[in-house]
C-alpha cells in the first residue's frame, strides 16, 4: 500500500473509535506525540515517587508507613507501565531515563513543589492524584492501545492513593487545632499548583485540537479544570477547609463552581525550570541512576556467565 | 505560552524544546513480554513488557510490576524477540480463510425453532 492508502486506513480506523497498535501504520507526527507524551508522562510518576518520598521514614505511624511506602511503590510502577508503552512506539527505555537526566525532556510542574509538612502527604493524595485522575481517565480511551491499557491499570491504582490521602486529611482534621491549620497551610500551597497540572487556557494550547483530531486526547484542558474544581469543592467542604480562592462560587446558570486564574507566569516559570525543587529532584533521579549502574552492570555479567555456563554444559 | 499542555496524566509538561528519542535500540537488559493468569480456570492474557538481565529476573520483575494486588495466580514471561507475529491488521490477507468459513459459525445451520436443545 502506498502512503496515502495506509493514512486512509490510519484515519478511518481514528473515525471508528477503534484502536492503534503498536505495529499499526502511523503518522510520524502522531508517533511523535505519543513518544514525547508517553515518555513526560513516564517522567512525571518517576519524579513524583521523591515528593512523597521525603516522608516515609517521617510517617507518624507503621500504618501510614506502610501506605506511603505502597504508593511510592505505585509510581514506580506507574512509570514502568508508562516507559513500556513508550517502547511499543520504537524508542529505547534507557535512552527515555538519559534524556531525563540531561534534562531534555521534562516532567509535570506540580512535583517542582517541596512538601514542607506530614499534611502534604494527604494533600497531594487528595489534590494532585485527583487532578491526574481527572486527566487520566479519559486517556484511558485514547487511540494508542498500549497507552490506553496502561492508564487503566494506573487508574485502578490512582483510587487507593486519593482515597489514602483523603483519609489522612479526616483524621487530622479530627485532631487538635494545630494538625487542623497544618491541613489548611497545605491546601493553600497546592491548590494553584493543581489547578495548573491542566495546562494552560484553551485559547492558549494550540495543540489541543490536533490531539483531540487523533482521539489521544478526549477533553479541552479548561473543560479538565472545570470538572476537577467541581469535584472537589464539596470534598473541601466535608473536611472543613477553605481553598484559596475569593473567586471560588456556584454559578447555577452554569450549573458549575466560578473560579479565578490561576497565575500562568508561575506555571511557565516553573515548568521552565525556576520552581522551588527542579535542580533538587533532577539531581536526585540523576544520583539514583547512577549509583544503580553497577547493580545492572553485575546483573547483566551474572546473567552472561550463566548463559556461557549452560552453552557449554 | 503556546508551547505547553496538561497531555499526560500527572500535569502539564512542554510540547517544544523537547527532545524525542533517535530510536535506536541499546544494548542492554533484553525486553520480555508478560502474560498473567488473572485466576484459575483463565487463559494467561498479556499485560506488559518489561526489561530483565534473565528469565528469573523477570519472572520477579513481572510479579513486583503486574501482581502487585493478586492480580495473578501464574506469569508467563518470554523475550520480545522470540515472539512471532502475523501481521498486525486485522483486515490482513493472514485472516482472510476465517472470514470466507461462515459454516464454521453455529449460526450458519438453520434448525426449526420447534427442536429443543439445540
Amino acid at each position: 500500500m502506498d502512503e496515502t492508502a495506509l493514512a486512509a486506513h490510519f484515519d478511518a480506523t481514528i473515525a471508528g473509535d477503534q484502536r492503534i497498535e503498536p505495529r499499526d501504520w502511523m503518522p510520524e507526527a502522531y508517533r511523535k506525540t505519543l513518544v514525547r507524551q508517553i515518555a513526560q508522562h513516564a517522567h512525571s510518576e518517576i519524579i513524583g515517587m521523591q515528593p512523597e518520598g521525603n516522608w516515609i521514614r517521617r510517617a507518624p505511624s507503621l500504618r501510614r508507613k506502610a501506605i506511603l511506602l505502597a504508593k511510592v511503590q505505585d509510581e514506580a510502577g506507574h512509570g514502568m507501565y508508562l516507559y513500556a508503552a513508550a517502547e511499543t512506539l520504537g524508542v529505547d527505555r534507557e535512552e527515555l531515563t538519559e534524556k531525563l537526566i540531561a534534562n531534555r525532556q521534562k516532567y509535570s510542574s506540580i512535583f517542582n513543589y517541596p512538601t514542607l509538612s506530614y499534611a502534604d502527604v494527604g494533600v497531594i493524595g487528595w489534590l494532585v492524584d485527583g487532578a491526574a485522575i481527572c486527566n487520566q481517565v479519559p486517556l484511558c480511551r485514547c487511540s494508542y492501545g498500549p497507552y490506553a491499557r496502561a492508564m487503566v491499570r494506573i487508574c485502578k491504582e490512582e483510587s487507593f492513593h486519593q482515597r489514602q490521602g483523603y483519609e489522612l486529611l479526616l483524621a487530622m482534621v479530627n485532631g487538635t487545632d494545630a494538625q487542623r491549620e497544618m491541613v489548611q497551610e497545605s491546601t493553600n500551597r497546592f491548590w494553584w499548583p493543581s489547578l495548573m497540572m491542566f495546562g494552560p487556557p484553551d485559547g492558549d494550547s494550540p495543540n489541543t485540537q490536533q490531539s483531540m483530531a487523533w482521539g489521544i486526547k478526549r477533553h479541552t484542558n479548561d473543560e479538565l479544570r472545570q470538572r476537577f474544581v467541581d469535584m472537589t469543592v464539596p470534598q473541601a467542604e466535608a473536611l472543613g477547609v477553605t481553598l484559596p480562592d475569593p473567586g471560588l462560587g456556584w454559578n447555577a446558570e452554569r450549573g458549575s463552581y466560578d473560579f479565578s486564574e490561576p497565575d500562568w507566569a508561575e506555571f511557565k516559570a516553573v515548568i521552565s525550570g525556576s520552581g522551588p525543587c527542579n535542580a533538587q529532584r533532577l539531581a536526585q533521579r540523576r544520583r539514583a541512576h547512577e549509583d544503580g549502574a553497577w547493580v545492572r552492570e553485575a546483573a547483566q555479567a551474572y546473567a552472561e556467565k550463566r548463559g556461557r555456563t549452560e552453552a557449554a554444559a | 505560552m503556546s508551547e505547553y499542555t496538561a497531555e499526560g496524566g500527572h500535569g502539564a509538561v512542554p510540547t517544544e524544546g523537547v527532545e524525542g528519542a533517535s530510536g535506536t535500540p541499546r544494548r542492554g537488559w533484553p525486553l520480555y513480554e508478560v502474560f498473567v493468569r488473572g485466576k484459575r480456570g483463565l487463559n494467561h492474557v498479556h499485560v506488559g513488557s518489561l526489561h530483565a538481565a534473565d528469565d528469573e529476573m523477570a519472572l520477579h520483575h513481572a510479579r513486583d510490576l503486574y501482581t502487585r494486588r493478586n492480580e495473578g495466580v501464574s506469569i508467563w514471561v518470554v523475550q520480545a524477540q522470540d515472539i512471532t507475529a502475523s501481521s498486525p491488521d486485522e483486515k490482513d490477507p493472514f485472516f482472510a480463510p476465517s472470514a470466507d468459513k461462515v459454516y464454521r459459525h453455529p449460526t450458519f445451520y438453520a434448525i426449526p425453532e420447534d427442536v429443543p436443545h439445540l
